[in-house]
């Protein structure tokens, strides 16, 4: 635990005494809950439909794979086109891109990001490393098998994928958010305390809540 | 100024009209501005898609009441500016709630929702919209600066306040737009156009590829749904404002979507052509080209 994030006690200019916890303090402790979907099926539709047409990814580039998704912004694949666009912040994307090895340290980063993203939301492996660990398998410091720590949509294969391949990767991910298979926000949900062992298993210096809303 | 109730529905159908438009225009510039750099483009819908979706999150979180209001502030700011001024000269029924004094509303407005959201990006408590906040008020302040000396020149130029009488006096055939009579007062509006319009070389407050994209960092689902909502009638009625000021008003909608259009096209084509300032870098900007054409037009009126 990092020494900024233990109890302290503070004192106010009135001069009353009272303790900080910055655990506490700075996040909200309710863990996520099952979020179903709209009572008509047909509005359920149309959504997955809007969803699956604006799909906004997570700029945030976790290993050598991430290099793959600057050329579909430009002319040459230009996602745009299919209503796939980078966004800066967690709080406004559903897809979250873990492009290929993934350290602890940057596991660490990754579970807060997803978990500050809003549901529906999607998480993409890409690259063998998030498969089965890929050229890092006897690496001391990486994760070898995504799934086990946040629950994933789909997976593109290839060390590295090329920029056709992340882009069919992006048209299978469509059809399956269209077909309502796009629930791993609510799979999170379910097998909560699963995921949470599994992460804290890994990452040693645990110094945040267990959910990061 | 006599109120009529018949007033209330025309004002919501020229906002649901402004609405669609300001979807479809923004989009069509996007891609205007792909199609420079070699791109194909978003579709000409996509921001409908991206609205609904948006609304369609399940979970959304709030930091607090002003949080909240952010975005309700934003929309009302954009509003509230196109009801108050004339969309299309001399019809009964798009002339919305303008009255004498309109035009310090309407400056007052424009300014009104950036402040709104200055509080509710406040209150989100993350770092990269206090940062925005600072860049983002700085620069429009600076911005609005050259906007109001073009507007005190041409009231003085009218005598007047009102946004429907200075329509009114460019009604002669183009030359007697503002734009002719008075092309200092509408050089330093253009300057200040450029610096509100959120697009290259002015647009680092809200830049995605920038600090997590300023104010909005922490804004998602329906509040972001709202903003969205916003940006498209604010862009139209600023630009609205434009064309009234300086360059004759419109006599009906097709006139209005072709100069809006324009107008609007004008700071995407500058922001195609540039690239970014600073934040410090945009004050001077504008201190050193903008300013000094605003207070020439008001001296020479
Ligand atoms: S799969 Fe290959 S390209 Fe992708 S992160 Fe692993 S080593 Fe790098």
């Amino acid at each position: 635990m990092k020494k900024e994030l233990e109890k302290r006690t503070v004192t106010g200019p009135d001069g009353q005494v009272f303790e900080v916890d910055p655990l506490k303090d700075y996040f909200c402790e309710a863990t996520p809950t099952v979020q179903t979907g709209e009572y008509l099926q047909i509005v359920e539709d149309l959504f997955n439909w809007a969803r699956s047409n604006s799909i906004w990814v997570l700029g945030f580039g976790t290993g050598c794979g991430a290099i793959e998704m600057r050329p579909l912004m430009t002319p040459r694949f230009d996602a745009y086109r299919y209503g796939v666009q980078w966004r800066a912040t967690p709080r406004q994307s559903n897809l979250f891109i873990v492009s290929g090895y993934l350290s602890v340290k940057t596991l660490k980063r990754v579970v807060r990001a997803y978990e500050q993203m809003q549901s529906p939301k999607y998480v993409m492996g890409l690259g063998s490393c998030t498969i089965n660990g890929g050229m890092y398998w006897d690496s001391y410091n990486t994760i070898k098998q995504l799934d086990d720590y946040l629950p994933v949509d789909l997976y593109v294969t290839g060390c590295m994928p090329r920029p056709e391949a992340l882009l069919s990767g992006i048209e299978a991910l469509k059809k399956i958010i269209r077909e309502g298979r796009g629930e791993g926000a609510n799979i999170y949900a379910e097998r909560f305390e699963w995921y949470k062992a599994n992460q804290k298993k890994v990452i040693q210096d645990w110094d945040m809540p267990d959910y990061n809303w | 100024m006599d109120f009529e109730w018949i007033k209330i529905p025309y004002a919501l159908l020229s906002l649901f009209i402004v609405l669609n438009y300001g979807l479809l225009m923004t989009a069509l510039v996007t891609k205007i501005g792909a199609r420079a750099g070699r791109r194909y483009g978003i579709p000409i819908y996509q921001n409908y898609i991206d609205i609904l979706k948006n609304m369609a999150l399940r979970t959304s979180l709030t930091h607090g009441v002003m949080f909240y209001l952010g975005p309700v502030f934003r929309l009302s700011g954009g509003v509230g500016l196109l009801l108050f001024m004339p969309l299309i000269f001399g019809s009964e029924m798009f002339s919305n709630f303008s009255f004498a004094g309109d035009l310090m509303l309407v400056l007052y407005f424009i300014f009104f929702g950036m402040l709104g959201m200055a509080l509710g990006a406040g209150e989100s408590g993350s770092p990269h919209a206090a940062i925005g906040v600072s860049r983002g008020l700085s620069q429009v302040t600076t911005s609005e600066l050259p906007l109001a000396l073009a507007v005190f020149a041409v009231a003085l130029q009218y005598q007047t306040l009102s946004i429907t009488d200075i329509v009114a006096a460019q009604q002669h055939g183009w030359t007697s737009w503002t734009l002719f009579t008075n092309p200092l007062a509408v050089i330093a509006a253009m300057f200040s156009f450029l610096g509100s319009m959120m697009r290259p070389p002015f647009d680092i407050v809200l830049a995605p590829q920038e600090i997590p994209i300023g104010p909005p960092t922490e804004y998602h689902s329906s509040y972001l749904a709202a903003m969205q909502t916003n940006r498209m009638i604010f862009a139209v009625a600023k630009v609205v404002v434009y064309m009234n000021l300086f360059f004759g008003g419109a006599s009906n909608w097709f006139e209005l979507f072709i100069k809006v259009f324009l107008i609007y096209l004008f700071s995407a084509f500058v922001g195609v052509c540039f690239p970014r300032f600073r934040v410090e870098q945009s004050v001077r900007w504008f201190l050193v080209w903008a300013v000094p054409p605003g207070i020439l037009a008001i001296l020479l009126v």
